[in-house]
């Protein structure tokens, strides 16, 4: 574990409702290159709303977020370009339902990376086929079903070419036959090296995937570690009670 | 039965066919036409752009830093809500007579003052309408779009603008006919249009049902079409849409 950082949190503190809601309490953590990082804990305990302070989707209230080299969270920095190299996946999707398939996947590229249209298709059509998805190219959205929809979200995320890859509890809204064909597409990308920040409930691809696992409770790290130290060898009497529900 | 049908087209022919006066109903009409198509089409700009004004200063203002920025957009919105407020609480008549004997009164062009008064009026209600559409836009459209990259005001234009557009349709459309038959009082400023025309009509030849009923009856006409090719391009848009 020596590979250089690529994100450092320092101190992270986010409230809503000004003050009334403490959503992150003093949140540090270094990311490495080429990291699986999975963040796990009981719903409220801030775990959406550190990845979303990550690419400033929400604006922390305290502390910093170092994202190769700069600090995203100072004043008059251009989060915009910051943004094109950081992927994000959301749990609902978000596919934009007014283009096809392929149009989501190009927007990015051809608009923001000024790539020609048959340069954004080719990668696109690249992407599609390594999820198994070429064939739905000109699908809207809406003709796709929760895990197709879910991969594509994927693509669209990886045609921006990022270096890290946020994933907001990607598989809570798909039905339950559909959670596989999720979980192995990003299981795919964290073999290519693929630097990953991972909120979910899917406590076996947190243990087969993960380099570290963050356990998050009330705006704090409780514990972090390997999977084998946090699913078999938990320290913390929150932790247990934690993975003593899920498991 | 002959008799009344003799009647009738012995009245058509002095209303219409005498004196060639067919023609202040058809040109009438292509001013009515153009005043609206025009209009409308301002309307839609000034309303998609102030539209986002609004929409992006109730989104934002919590979270904004002060700074340049925030005074900007702080004053745009007060604009913004002037020109809401004193353009929906006056009445069009008056705002067509102040337009063309107080604001634009060295213009000679009366067609191009009601198109602009129109609208500026109508981009009032158009905006309250895209501002509507934009507000039912799901807020991780808006996201997605952000975390791409994509900056607020692409995000509009890609992304929250052509669907919101497209939610609104019916409204907007409703916006155009009411427009083209507000337009019917533009005759106040001396313009020709198809109200005006007919009235013209009655003026020449004193027989008022031929001509007032011909103009209505376009007007009723140019509204069934309207509406007809509007429910068609909305079933188009809903093609990728369950």
């Amino acid at each position: 574990m020596s590979a250089e950082i690529i994100i450092s949190v320092k101190d992270l503190q986010k409230t809503f409702n000004n003050g009334e809601v403490q959503a992150l309490n003093g949140v540090s953590v270094d990311i490495r290159k080429s990291e699986v990082l999975v963040v796990i804990g009981p719903s409220g305990s801030g775990k959406s709303t550190f990845l979303r302070c990550l690419n400033l989707l929400e604006r922390p209230t305290g502390g910093s977020v170092v994202f190769e080299g700069t600090d995203i969270t100072a004043p008059r920095v251009n989060i915009n370009l910051c943004r094109r190299r950081m992927g994000m996946v959301f749990q609902h999707f978000n596919l934009f339902p007014h283009m096809t398939v392929l149009r989501n996947l190009t927007l990015g590229p051809i608009e923001l990376l000024n790539k020609s249209p048959a340069e954004a298709n080719e990668k696109a059509m690249q992407l599609l086929e390594r999820v198994g998805l070429s064939d739905r190219s000109d699908a809207y959205p809406f003709q796709l079903s929760g895990g197709q929809k879910q991969r594509i979200a994927i693509v669209r995320a990886l045609c921006m070419e990022p270096d890290v890859m946020l994933f907001d509890e990607p598989t809570s809204a798909l039905d339950p036959e559909m959670v596989g064909e999720v979980l192995d597409v990003m299981k795919e990308l964290a073999n290519t090296g693929m630097t990953m920040v991972v909120v979910t409930h899917e406590m076996g691809f947190a243990r087969e995937v993960a380099d570290r696992v963050l356990f998050m409770d009330e705006g704090v790290i409780v514990e972090q570690g390997t999977p084998g130290e946090i699913f078999d060898h938990p320290k913390s009497e929150r932790l247990r009670s934690f993975l003593s529900k899920v498991l | 039965m002959a008799e009344a049908f003799s009647k009738f087209k012995e009245s058509f022919t002095f209303n219409f066919i005498e004196g060639s006066r067919w023609k202040y109903i058809t040109n009438g009409l292509l001013v009515t036409l153009k005043v609206t198509f025009f209009a409308v089409l301002i309307g839609l700009m000034i309303g998609v752009v102030v539209a986002m004004i609004r929409s992006s200063f109730d989104q934002t203002k919590d979270e904004m830093q002060p700074g340049l920025g925030k005074t900007l957009m702080t004053a745009l919105n007060a604009i913004a809500q002037v020109y809401l407020t004193v353009i929906r609480g006056t009445p069009v008549v008056v705002q067509l007579l102040i337009g063309y004997f107080v604001i634009f009164v060295s213009s000679t062009n009366t067609v191009l003052v009601a198109i602009m008064v129109f609208g500026i009026n109508s981009g009032a209600y158009i905006t309250e309408i895209i501002r509507g559409g934009i507000m039912s836009i799901d807020r991780g459209q808006f996201e997605a779009g952000r975390s791409i990259g994509f900056n607020y005001v692409q995000t509009m234009r890609h992304i929250i603008i052509p669907q919101a557009i497209k939610n609104v349709l019916p409204s907007l459309a409703n916006e155009f006919i009411a427009l083209m038959k507000e337009t019917a009082v533009c005759g106040y400023i001396g313009l020709m249009d198809l109200t005006k025309g007919g009235d013209v009509i009655r003026g020449r030849t004193f027989s008022a049902f031929m001509p007032l009923l011909a103009v209505a009856l376009i007007y009723l006409i140019l509204v069934i079409f309207f509406s007809w090719l509007i429910s068609k391009l909305e079933r188009r848009l809903r093609s990728n849409e369950r």
